[in-house]
Formats: C-alpha cells, structure tokens, sequence
C-alpha cells in the first residue's frame, strides 16, 4: 500500500458529462450490486477531470447510494486514482524485475536530473510528474514507461531525450 | 520449437477486428457448442487435459465441475486478466492481436457452467489494450454473438469488462472477486472456494485469459489433438514470455516440456555476447531461482519444474547473466511485494517491510552474517501463515536467492567494517 494525498477539494462542483453519464447508466445495468460501479466511476470521473476530488467522491456516492467513506476507500487502495491534479505528463516508469535488469535506473536518475523533481513529486511548472510504478506487462521490451496511460518500450536515456523534447 | 495453436491469428493484420477474425475461424465453434451437452463440453475439456495458465496449473475442467448442482442462485464468470506478475506479458498478446478467441472461450465456458454474466477483469494500466479488448466486444454484441440469443440460439450471454487501477493482489481470485464487487482488493479466507461462494455470494469460476483462450481449439479440434501437444502430465501450449539479460527476449508459443536451457538458447538466442549464464527465473517473479547447473535437466512443464523444487508458474522466464548483483535484485523483488501487499496480515504487511529493511542495510554496508539467517528465519515464519499467498510467493523466491547465492550476501556483510568478520 502506498501513502496517499488528503483529499482535495477542488471548489467546483462536479457532475458527469454526458458521455460519461451514458457509460455509468450502461454499466449500471451490468452489475447486481451497485457498490460495483465505485472503481468504474473513479475511472470516469479520472478520464473527465484528471484527478478525483472532494467533490466528485460525493457526487458518485450519491449516484450509486453508498457513502463517500466507501468510495474514499477504495480511491485511497487502488495507486491509479489520482487523488490531486497530476502534471500534464503524468510518467510512469516501470521500476521492476526486467526493467529493473535492463537499467531503469539510468532512466530514472536522468529524468530526476532533467525534470528536477524525484518520484512522487510534480514539477513546478506542472508539467511533469514521475512515478516509480511495478511491472507494466511488456518486460519482453524493458524497459517499459507509461506516458499519460501510452507505452514507450526498450527505453533509453537517448530516445527519452527526444520524446521529452516532444512533450511541451 | 514454436507453434501457432494460440498465437495463429497474431501475425495477420487486424485480426482484433471481427470479420478478419471470422475469414480465419473465429466463432466457427458455435454450432457445434449449441449442439452439445454442457456436461460434455466440460468433458472435453477435462479430457484434453488444459491446466490453468494463471500460475497455480489446476485443471481447468475439474475446477468447473465443483459448482454446486441444482442451485437456483446466478454462476459467475470472472475472466482473470490482471497480468501483474512481474516477467509476465503473455495474456496481452491475446487481449490485442485475437480478442474474439478470447470472446469464443468465454461463450464456451459460460454455455458449459452455465453463467450468463461473465466479467473481464483487466488491470488498469492496460490502457490501449482495454480499448481494442472492448471494441471486439461491442462487435461481437453487435454480430450478435454475446447478448439475448447467442448466435440465435436461446442462451444469453452479456460480458462486462472490469478495470483495476493498479493493485497486484487484485490477480488473486478472491482479491478480484472483492474488486468487482467494489471493494479494496483484499482477498478473502478460503473456505469457502469461489465455486461454491464467489461474486455476490454465488457460485463463480475464475479462469485466466489464456486458460479460457485455450477452448476454442479444443473445441473445434479435440482433446486428442490438444494432448497432441506438450507432456502427458502438461499438455498443450503455452505463451512463454521471455525476458531479462538474454538476446531476443519476447513471446513465444512453445508445446509445455522443452528443455529449459535449450529454449533460452535457440528460441531466445542466448545470454549476450561474452555472458554466462548466472540463473533464470522459470515462471514470474514469485517462482524460485534455478542455477544453470539445475536447470540442465530441467523442463518446462508443471512436474519438472516443481521437482526441481520450484515452480511453472506464469510462463514469464527471466535470464539473469553474471553482471546480476543477486542481492540487490532480491531487494527489488522483496520491495515489489513489500508495496503490493494489501495489509490485512500482520506477517505480510510487517514481516515483507522488515526484510526489505534488512536487505536494504546490508546493501548499504550496514549488515552482517546473521542477518542472512534471521532472513531465512522470517521466511519460515511468514509463509502459509497469511490469508493469500502473496506472501509466501515473496519469501519462496527470497529463500532461493538466500540459499543459492549465499556467498553474495555474505560478501556484502563483509562490506561492514564495524560486524564480525565472515569465517
Ligand atoms: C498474489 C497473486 C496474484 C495473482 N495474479 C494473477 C494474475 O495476474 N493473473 C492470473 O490469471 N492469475 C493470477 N493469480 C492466480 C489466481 O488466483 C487464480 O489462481 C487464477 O486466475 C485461476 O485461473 P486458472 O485456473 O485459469 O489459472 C494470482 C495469484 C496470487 C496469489
Ligand atoms: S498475505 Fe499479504 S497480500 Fe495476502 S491477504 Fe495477507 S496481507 Fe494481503
Ligand atoms: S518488469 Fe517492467 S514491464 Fe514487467
């Protein structure tokens, strides 16, 4: 388990877009229990605003008919809800096994360097945070970095300098 | 040594898409199915002797006959797809490159055991997997292959796909079972089974997605010619990914029981130039080190491989050259299961944290000889006492690394000027 944020509020209040609204009313029926639809919203509420809030845990825990409390939970539990705005390249490098063998170190010491900020922390500018995360699933091309959800695979300190260079 | 049993549609350009899934025989099982008995395609599958590819091997078509009979409460399918095990990469490739196979065997298994609700769980950082995952879906509701009538015949079938959001222990059926539910992901005390007490308190089958991929094969072609494939005790296929200090690592589909060494050598092209081989890891990152000297002999299939006192597992194999510090990668290991643990045992949620401070003090130079044993002493102490065994998957591999490469860590106590020395 890691150490997770306080909750943020974020001073606006929150709803579903339509969009969302329709996949939270699909899924809905999809499930006997309704307290199955609290990991499916935070996803929702994640993919809309980027990060979960005060007041979008109240707003689906109304929705669904359960208590903030329990789907503060599971936001808290589960690494992936971000529980404050990340930055606007949200890079998650793979700190296990094969990308561990393969030198996810140098990956991670240069970008500690070039971004200024360690693992856990965002850039000043916002447009930078670095996670140390576990195995991604594609160790056969370690090492693996997950850039806002996309795969970047056998990574090198070269070809990273020139995505970063990409990434304004 | 590779096949194409699982993997024949991965090299054909957009076969994630229906109608080219369907030119290559997606789907060509149903008539079939809906002309047989339930029971008899339990039976096939039984006969064809399919072991789970989740990591743990249990049959796939006796697991299914332990739903209770003559129940009037809803059966479940849960279709495991977490893929967290460090090494492991495999179920992606059937995710994006045939996800109607996988559909297939979710119809296979669901008319078999009799559920009409199946959900996929997928981890959440499957991102662009989840989305080519669920476009098949919708293409196959729209085929009218899942929904009301399935192919036209009179059984429903609706398929859900569930998302983590990054929890390793989620890959654990129990755990799984929780997340669905909406829940944190801490697995429940067993007894009882899922079968008999799963989703929503009913009966529920969890299988992983190359177990239940495997059934459209068998369907169409047979148990024999599945067994045709692989050892008597292992037969079949497998996806083995092949990863770590080895010259082309990537996935392979290879018949169960090929020579470990063999396999790293000619189908993975070896350790590098001007490398030996130090050690690999048979099955993910939970199963025991093997030296090259035990490997020699060593096949890889489910009895071979637990004789030589480690295990199958998921079919990620992990080279390890002679640049590999043992000592820091038993940290790293020991640190994934430290952070993925879920925290409901004290032996686990305490007992990981303190064995990686301990490796931690003895890389940094702090350490010494007994440390070595109260690691040991730790491991026996925190197995098979904990609800799940995630912690036993780290001190297993733990005590490999301990005992086999012993003189490493001994050699880092050595670094600590202020210890007794080592005799
Ligand atoms: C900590 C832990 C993690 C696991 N992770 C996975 C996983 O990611 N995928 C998987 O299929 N099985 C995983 N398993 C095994 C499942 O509990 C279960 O045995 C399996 O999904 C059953 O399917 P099978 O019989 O088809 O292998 C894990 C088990 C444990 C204890
Ligand atoms: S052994 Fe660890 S992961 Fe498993 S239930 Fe106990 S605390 Fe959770
Ligand atoms: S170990 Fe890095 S992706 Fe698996």
């Amino acid at each position: 388990m890691s150490n997770r944020a306080e909750l943020i509020e974020s001073g606006k209040p929150f709803a579903f877009d339509a969009e969302r609204d329709a996949e939270f009313e699909r899924l809905a029926k999809r499930y006997p229990n309704r307290d199955s639809l609290i990991l499916p919203s935070l996803w929702l509420i994640q993919d809309q605003q980027g990060w979960i809030s005060v007041e979008s845990i109240a707003y689906v825990a109304d929705r669904i008919g359960t208590f903030a409390s329990q789907v503060y939970e599971v936001a808290t539990f589960y690494t992936m809800y971000h529980l404050r705005p990340m930055g606007k390249y949200h890079i998650c490098v793979c700190r296990t096994l094969s990308c561990y063998l393969l030198g996810k170190q140098q990956i991670v010491d240069y970008l500690q360097q070039e971004l200024g900020i360690r693992p856990g922390q965002i850039s000043e500018d916002g447009r930078f945070s670095l996670e140390e995360v576990e195995c991604l699933g594609h160790c056969g091309s370690a090492p693996v970095v997950q850039i806002n959800g996309e795969f970047h695979e056998n990574m090198t300190v070269d070809k990273f300098k020139e995505l970063l260079s990409t990434l304004k | 040594m590779e096949v194409k049993v699982l993997s024949a549609k991965f090299d054909i350009e957009g076969a994630n898409k229906l109608e080219i899934a369907k030119e290559h025989g997606a789907y060509a099982t149903l008539d079939k199915l809906f002309a047989m008995e339930p029971a008899a395609v339990t039976e096939v599958v039984k006969a064809s002797g399919l072991r789970g590819r989740g990591g743990a091997g249990f049959p796939t078509g006796l697991k299914w006959t332990f739903l209770p009979k003559g129940l009037d409460k809803p059966v479940y399918l849960a279709v495991n797809s977490d893929e967290s095990e460090p090494a492991t990469f495999k179920d992606r490739y059937i995710l994006v490159r045939d996800p109607h196979m996988l559909i297939e065997g979710i119809i296979i298994c669901c008319y078999a055991i009799n559920s009409h609700d199946a959900y996929i769980y997928i981890r959440g950082e499957y991102t662009s997997q989840v989305k080519v995952l669920q476009a098949a879906i919708d293409e196959a509701y729209a085929a009218g292959y899942l929904g009301e009538k399935v192919a036209g015949h009179d059984f429903r079938i609706d398929v859900t796909v569930h998302r983590g959001a990054g929890a390793y222990i989620c890959g654990e059926e129990t755990a799984l079972l929780e997340s669905i539910e909406g829940k944190k992901g801490q697995p429940r005390s067993k007894p009882p089974f899922p079968a008999i007490e799963g989703l929503y308190g009913c009966p529920t089958i969890i299988n992983n997605v190359q177990s239940i991929a495997s059934l459209p094969f068998i369907l169409a072609n047979g148990a024999d010619a599945y067994k045709a494939f692989g050892t008597e005790k292992s037969p079949g296929t497998h996806l083995f990914g092949i990863s770590g200090l080895v010259q082309k690592p990537g996935m392979y589909e290879l018949p169960l029981g090929l020579p470990v060494l063999e396999v790293i050598d000619k189908v993975a092209g070896g350790v590098r130039e001007g490398r030996k081989l130090k050690g690999i890891i048979p099955g993910g990152s939970s199963t025991p080190v093997l030296t090259p000297e035990e490997a020699q002999d060593a096949t890889l299939d489910y009895e071979s491989l637990a004789a030589h006192k480690t295990m199958f597992g998921s079919g990620g194999i992990v080279v390890l050259d002679d640049t590999v510090d043992m000592v820091k990668l038993a940290e790293n290991l020991v640190h994934f299961y430290y952070h993925e643990s879920c925290g409901q045992c004290t032996p686990c949620r305490e007992g990981l944290g303190w064995m990686l401070k301990i490796l931690e003090q003895l890389i940094a130079g702090k350490g010494k000889v007994a440390d070595i044993d109260l690691l040991l002493e730790l491991c026996d102490n925190i197995e098979m006492k904990t609800v799940c065994v995630l912690s036993a998957a780290c001190t297993m591999s733990l005590r490999s690394y301990l005992i086999k490469f012993r003189s490493e860590f001994e050699a880092y106590a050595a670094k600590n000027a202020s210890a007794e020395p080592v005799m």
